[in-house]
């Protein structure tokens, strides 16, 4: 421990950990240590309610009127979408992906819109499709606008992606709430929402894309004599053009994802709504087959928009696009002409899908019931051996209830005389390990729920200063201070710990899988496309797998949020693998190396910074996974931003949406290290 | 700066010119510091450096006249793309002024720069700078898009500078379809399509291979014959700037370290530096007979030969036992006297400071 005086911010560690100790031996005795003072809390939300509310009043009848505006076009392209007979629009669509995304997508849409018709979501998916259309132009307009903006003035962008962080960071449900208020409940607030949710990753891109244009480019341009608008348009926005595309490809992919989650608003007969009406009756059939509309819908998109972007060279050119935009669009007016002249044409079967519904839900159900046991067994052994123990601690979890067996003194003693051994073993080579293993032990003794709060806030304010200094400082404090007067720090600690628990699963298993994939060629073509389709599914639909396996509750929160976030780790650990250049590979394995120690020592390391990427994802993926996972039961913020969205309740809607957006950017900024 | 070749085309009046330019990279310098002049300029600099800043360019000076091939020439980072990027004020120098036909640049308006550029000026790119979204033939006629010019005018207009380069056929093309000769001959008809009289060329070459470039220095040479422009030409190649430049600046750490024609800079270099730099270069075929020779020392019956010829043309009369020349003035050289003694001296000292002067 000699280190420790040459270093300063071991030696600050160090006395932060006998600090928490220190109060976390004193909690028993000392009340306002084990939790926030109440005398202390504030009402923030009411305050913030109370300010609100006149101001919403105020301005509602403008939003009021707003609303019916945009509901006139809205219902027009719903009906128009409605009014296309069925077998038009596929065949218009099946040609669309045939030259866009090639032989395979086109077979894949026209089978998926067979599906849909055959099990009668026909008008629910072009409900939803609608919405995602008429919500596009504005994201990808306001978004490019914004992006054209952060770059034309380098002293707007700095505040623009802190904005930017903010909207994708705060929970979709947290703002739904004013806008429920001001523009009343309908699609209308839905189709906002959904404009809010999708504008960053099109101005994202838009700076990304005008940024990355090649020097060269701009100075021949110059050169030749542009002003410069002719700079602009002639030069920059044409370079930066496949970037704008996959801005167009990101924001209707969170068109889509955000339309399926305000379906919770209800009133638009939408696909989202449909799996979530089915989920609430506990109609798992029902939900199943819904939900897979969703994935098909989603699929079609994100592989017709990105080959947009990508050009990618599997599209089939049957004709000169122009020509083939004639034919589609006769193909559609014809369809359009034949329902004019046969009104009474009625092509949609009906009752199938309810039949079909109710035996998938007959043997879904028969399903869980014989695999109850192996389910519900698993579950209970990870919830008592690993989630619970975390929460509550050791002290608590050993206790005759859980663990059958009460923790006695001698039992605690071994536990601290343990860790201190490994601690002192491990100082002198590796001071950090050994503080962090301490700081391991404590929590799990306590249990993240039950660590005091004024250790968390030490640890946390440490950290942000010692990682990024004083800004991040000040955001955490002013963060921490809002969720502790507000009365939020339990549901707040229960986010971190989901977050925690997920991200700590998601990065050992998805690293793993990782790994594998990266050794090996033929697991990494499987794992590839199941990567790629779990990342463009809309988030709400992780819910159901999680949900038909393992029923309402936290372990079910924690799978859905862990099945969405566990692509990345996935991807960034075979990404930075792969990306060790290989003749290091090859030095090492000149020096005889075995396959283990290659992985160790050369290759993991190297690929050290994709894989903290990774990490940092998971994080960003878990977080905004929270609230979406609250309506499968949770005590967490999440919960709160729901339970504030069915009051009506702008102001703990603000409070707690602001606490996760904070938590996520946060975690973003301190893992971020450069 | 060490005085210009009396057989530089010095007579025609100045196209471009620069006086103590100056481009400091990093936080920008006080405003109320002057940098001195020669030593002074120099302990300037070195104050910048110590000081965590990059003086790109130092108090760099001289006149480019019309109809001229004058070289910038030095080791990569040695500062010749910011010294071209002053000239045509893509960035803007900290000290210094620069004068286009004799108007001061720098207080060119933003409107005015664009009229100059559109019509006076034509750059070549060492990473060719092509519009990858655009065909060879909207890349060339690109500039005169920008002013205005209708379709077909500027088409026509296009293809023909595409025929001057060669590349008849290939209109339709991608730059990405081309390889890296072509589409620098692309870059080159592009900054020729507004027929400017001032062409800067930023390592033009560098990018291909020794044959292409070859081939195309030829071809250059062979387009400023028709097409006589003022051209600024950037290369870190000594080789290519001894075949190209009728005057050749060297520049090292952002300083101008001497200004002379080739044979100048072979004959006297202004200091070692300079001497290691043209010390692979085969004198016998940048020194032009002409530059030797002395004038008035002409010998009765002696052989005639033209002042343009490098001295090598001389080696196989030379060697079959002439041993006196009658030189010729031809273009910018003169003419005079020439003894083989005098040839076989300076071919085997070339290269060594306590040389007498060549001409004296
Ligand atoms: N935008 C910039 N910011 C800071 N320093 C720069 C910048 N551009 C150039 N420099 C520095 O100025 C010096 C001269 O650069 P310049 O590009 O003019 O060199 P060059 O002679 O053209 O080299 P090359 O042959 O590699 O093109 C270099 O030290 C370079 O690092
Ligand atoms: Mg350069």
């Amino acid at each position: 421990m000699t280190d420790l005086f040459r270093r300063p911010g071991l030696l600050i560690w160090s006395v932060a950990f006998a600090v928490c100790l220190a109060l976390v031996l004193l909690a028993p005795q000392v009340r306002w240590i084990a939790s926030f003072p109440r005398a202390l809390q504030l009402p923030l939300a009411d305050w913030l309610n109370a300010g609100l509310n006149p101001l919403f009043e105020t301005v509602q009848p403008i939003g009021r009127g707003f609303a019916t505006v945009i509901d006139a076009p809205l219902r027009l392209v719903r009906d128009l979408l409605l009014f296309v007979p069925w077998p038009a629009f596929a065949v218009a669509m099946f040609l669309v992906a045939l030259r866009t995304a090639g032989r395979g997508l086109a077979i894949f849409g026209l089978i998926a819109q067979l599906y849909i018709v055959a099990v009668g979501y026909w008008t629910e998916t072009m409900n939803t499709f609608a919405i995602v259309l008429l919500s596009l132009p504005p994201a990808v307009l306001i978004g490019f606008g914004l992006g054209v903006a952060g770059h034309r003035w380098p002293r707007l962008r700095a505040a623009l992606i802190v904005v930017l962080d903010l909207m994708q960071t705060f929970p979709a449900f947290a703002y739904l709430i004013p806008l429920l208020i001001l523009f009343g409940f309908g699609p209308s607030a839905g189709v906002i929402a959904s404009v809010i949710f999708s504008i960053p990753p099109m101005a994202r891109n838009t700076l990304v894309g005008l940024r990355e244009v090649p020097a060269v480019i701009i100075e021949a341009g110059v050169m030749n004599g542009a002003t410069p608008g002719q700079l602009f348009w002639t030069a920059k926005l044409p370079a930066a053009a496949r970037q704008l595309l996959v801005g167009v490809n990101q924001t209707t992919m969170a068109s889509l994802s955000m339309v399926i989650i305000v379906a919770i608003i209800g009133g638009f007969n939408d696909i989202g709504w449909e799996v979530l009406s089915a989920m609430r009756a506990a109609e798992l059939g029902r939900c199943l087959l819904a939900g897979v509309v969703i994935v098909a819908l989603a699929i079609v998109l994100d592989r017709i928009t990105g080959a947009l972007a990508t050009g990618t060279p599997r599209g089939v050119v049957l004709m000169p696009d122009r020509g083939l935009l004639t034919v589609v669009a006769a193909i559609l007016l014809a369809g359009i002409g034949l329902r004019l002249a046969l009104p009474g044409l009625e092509l949609l079967p009906r009752g199938l899908g309810f039949a079909a519904a109710k035996a998938l839900d007959r043997s879904l159900l028969q399903f869980v019931g014989w695999s109850d046991p192996v389910f519900s067994g698993l579950r209970d052994a990870l919830n008592y051996g690993i989630i619970l123990p975390l929460r509550i601690g050791l002290a608590t979890a050993a206790s005759p209830m859980v663990w059958g067996f009460a923790l006695q003194p001698w039992m605690v003693a071994a536990y601290a005389i343990l860790t201190l051994a490994l601690a002192v073993v491990l100082a002198p080579r590796r001071p950090a390990a050994a503080l962090l293993i301490l700081f391991a032990a404590l929590i799990l003794y306590t249990g993240l729920a039950r660590f005091p709060w004024p250790c968390v806030v030490l640890i946390a304010l440490l950290a942000a200063w010692r990682i990024r200094g004083v800004g991040l400082l000040a955001v955490v404090s002013t963060a921490l201070a809002m969720i502790l007067l507000s009365g939020l720090w339990q549901p707040f600690v229960q986010s971190l710990y989901l977050t925690a628990i997920a991200v700590l699963f998601c990065v050992l298993i998805g690293g793993a899988i990782g790994i594998a994939a990266a050794e090996n060629d033929r697991l990494s073509q499987i794992v590839r496309p199941i990567s790629d389709a779990l990342q463009t599914l809309p988030q709400f639909v992780f819910l159901i797998p999680a949900l038909m396996l393992f029923r309402v509750g936290e372990f079910t929160a924690l799978i859905a949020i862990m099945l969405y976030a566990i692509v990345p780790p996935v991807r960034y650990v075979e990404h930075g693998l792969r990306g060790v250049p290989p003749h290091l590979v090859e030095a090492a394995v000149q020096m005889g190396v075995s396959r283990w120690q290659l992985l160790r020592d050369v290759k993991l390391p190297l690929a050290g910074p994709a894989i903290r990427l990774g990490v940092n994802q998971t994080i960003m993926y878990a977080i905004s996974m929270l609230v979406i996972a609250a309506l499968v039961g949770t005590r967490d913020l999440g919960q709160q931003v729901y339970i504030a969205l069915g009051n009506a309740n702008a102001g703990l809607g603000f409070v707690a949406g602001l606490s996760i957006a904070l938590l996520a950017i946060v975690a973003d900024r301190m893992l971020r290290r450069n | 700066m060490t005085r210009s070749s009396a057989a530089s085309p010095a007579s025609r009046p100045v196209k471009i010119s620069c006086r103590n330019l100056w481009k400091i990279y990093g936080t920008p310098p006080d405003r109320a510091m002057r940098p001195g002049q020669g030593p002074a300029a120099a302990e300037f600099a070195r104050q910048l450096r110590a000081a965590g800043r990059v003086p790109a360019l130092v108090d760099a000076s001289f006149d480019v006249h019309e109809g001229e091939i004058f070289v910038i020439m030095g080791l990569s980072g040695s500062g010749k793309s910011t010294l071209i990027r002053c000239l045509t004020r893509l960035i803007d120098a900290e000290f210094g002024e620069v004068r286009l036909d004799g108007e001061d640049l720098l207080a060119a308006t933003p409107k005015q720069l664009i009229d100059i550029r559109r019509h006076k000026m034509g750059m070549v790119f060492q990473n060719f700078g092509l519009m990858p979204h655009l065909s060879v033939l909207e890349n060339v006629a690109y500039p005169l898009k920008l002013q205005g010019e209708a379709k077909p005018a500027r088409e026509a207009r296009a293809r023909q500078m595409i025929s001057l380069v060669g590349l008849d056929g290939r209109e339709q093309a991608l730059p990405s379809q081309l390889s890296g000769g072509q589409q620098q001959r692309v870059g080159i008809a592009r900054s020729l399509a507004v027929e400017p009289d001032l062409w800067f060329l930023d390592e033009p070459f560098s990018a291909l291979d020794p044959m292409i470039r070859r081939q195309m220095q030829d071809e250059f040479l062979d387009l400023q014959r028709r097409l006589h422009k003022t051209i600024v030409f950037i290369t870190h190649d000594i080789a290519e700037a001894c075949r190209l430049a009728d005057r050749i600046a060297i520049l090292r750490d952002g300083r101008i370290i001497q200004i002379g024609t080739p044979a100048d800079l072979l004959l006297r270099p202004a200091d070692d530096y300079v001497a290691e730099f043209t010390a692979d270069i085969s004198p016998a075929s940048v020194i032009r007979v002409g530059d030797i020779a002395r004038p008035g020392q002409e010998v009765a019956g002696a052989r005639t030969v033209a002042g343009d010829l490098p001295v090598e043309a001389l080696l196989t009369d030379i060697a079959t036992g002439t041993t006196d020349f009658a030189v010729q003035p031809a273009g910018k050289y003169g003419g005079g006297g020439l003894t083989a003694a005098r040839v076989l001296r300076i071919l085997g000292r070339h290269g060594r400071q306590d040389d007498e002067t060549a001409a004296g």
